[in-house]
């Protein structure tokens, strides 16, 4: 099940272009914003998620639409694994590359925009996993759906965006307040949320994602 | 079929006919008009009723497409489909209603109120629910709609979690939103909410019907289509 993270390792392609529109999301920022702005600490948290949900769109559109392409998806459905395994691989594979991506852009953020995160690493880290996973649950479930569709990017986006609100307010607002140095109290409801978010697309899709990949 | 026979398979339409003018009666002419908002509070029986109306067609979709995966019965995809077509034009009555009754009230077209937000994001997911349904092919529509209204459901109570939350961190611009209303402003309440019940089933028994012939349609279609080509 590791072949998809073995053969995107081996070509790179996918985080390598992630990282590179990361890297131009950001770059885009600090000319719409300007970066002498007073209130700029406000805008972090929205400037980071923003980046990282548009750069994780890319992988996720690439998720199946890889195996669509290529006509391999029926091979492997043909595996004996249950449609739940190949849930959790592509889920973690999207997982994986969209964090390396967070750790780039993270690091590009703190040169070009003089920030230091290292003070907030943990809990930062957290929030960022869990925001994360749920975009990867969401992301895989739609990929699954709209890869078979002619509009297959604009659809994936018109899917996950509605779905994945609580996500991006609860992640954006939890960084926020972990830039502000507030105690994790404060942060304790949103990563409630997140939490729960998580768990419940983590069931729906272990009920559901059979019935995606039926041809 | 008879005279009588198609006037009694008509009832629910002309019930939803004559509710809906006592209804348009009792909102203008029974109704006093309210005393600090004036006439726009009049809306207001639209809207409420529209908004529970709107809700009332997504949870037919979520309890269909439950019953769709269960089944297998594509009927149960044809009732989701059209109650979630009929849910989004109601929603799309609340947010339009919500803004022209907000306007001179609170002098704002539109707060990120929680109440608010989430209907709006409700009203995108449906949305996307429609055109999910136009894009995918024919063998997997079903299945991913069915799941896509699942999920789409199951969301909201969270998401509403999650924008009270983020509202309550920030002075909310109106807290208080109770609205005292006399005893014929209850009366014309329950008449409309009454008749614009009614005025949903109607709508939905006709599109489902019509979803119906279509199905019939494509069928017979595409069976004349396989006798023509395999001749």
């Amino acid at each position: 099940m590791w072949k998809d993270f073995l053969s995107e390792l081996r070509s790179k392609e996918l985080v390598l272009s992630m990282c590179l529109f990361a890297f131009l999301v950001l770059i885009i920022f600090s000319f719409a914003f300007g970066t002498g702005l007073k209130s700029f600490k406000g805008i972090i948290p929205g400037i980071l998620w923003v980046a990282f949900i548009f750069s994780g769109l890319l992988g996720l559109n690439r998720s199946f639409g890889v195996e669509r392409d290529k006509g391999t998806l029926p091979g492997l459905l043909l595996c004996p694994v249950s449609p739940w395994e190949i849930f959790l691989a592509k889920m973690i594979g999207t997982l994986i590359f969209t964090v390396i991506m967070e750790i780039f852009t993270l690091l590009v953020f703190t040169i070009l925009y003089n920030q230091n995160f290292l003070p907030f690493l943990l809990p930062l880290g957290l929030v960022i996993l869990l925001g994360t996973l749920g975009f990867s649950i969401i992301g895989t479930i739609f990929s699954a759906m709209s890869s078979t569709t002619s509009t297959r990017d604009v659809m994936l986006s018109i899917l996950v965006f509605p779905i994945y609100v609580p996500v991006i307010i609860a992640a954006v607002k939890a960084t926020g307040l972990i830039l502000d140095g507030t105690s994790i109290q404060t942060v304790y409801a949103w990563l409630k949320i997140l939490v729960a978010f998580d768990l419940v697309f983590l069931l729906l899709a272990y009920l559901t994602f059979g019935f995606i990949m039926e041809e | 079929m008879s005279a009588s026979k198609r006037v009694f398979k008509m009832t629910l339409e002309i019930i939803t006919f004559l509710a809906m003018f006592a209804a348009l009666y009792a909102i203008f002419l029974y109704a006093p008009v309210e005393k600090t908002m004036g006439l726009v509070q009049k809306i207001f029986y639209i809207h409420l009723p529209a908004a529970f109306l709107a809700f009332l067609g997504f949870f037919i979709t979520f309890i269909a497409s439950l019953l769709y995966l269960y089944k297998r019965d594509l009927k149960w995809d044809a009732a989701a489909f059209c109650s979630a077509e009929i849910g989004v034009i109601f929603c799309t009555i609340v947010l339009i209603t919500g803004p022209i009754w907000a306007k001179p009230i609170w002098n704002v077209w539109w707060t990120w109120d929680p109440r608010l937000t989430t209907t709006l994001i409700l009203w995108f997911v449906y949305i996307a629910y429609l055109m999910l349904r136009s894009v995918v092919k024919e063998h997997q529509r079903a299945n991913f709609s069915a799941v896509f209204g699942i999920i789409g459901f199951v969301n909201v109570p969270i998401t509403f979690l999650a924008i009270r939350l983020w509202r309550s961190i920030h002075p909310v611009l109106i807290s208080s939103r109770g609205i005292n209303i006399s005893t014929p402003m209850k009366h014309t309440l329950a008449l409309t909410f009454l008749a614009f019940c009614l005025l949903f089933f109607c709508l939905l028994k006709s599109r489902i019907r019509l979803e119906k012939t279509r199905m019939d349609t494509e069928m017979v279609s595409a069976l004349v289509e396989e006798k023509f080509y395999s001749n």
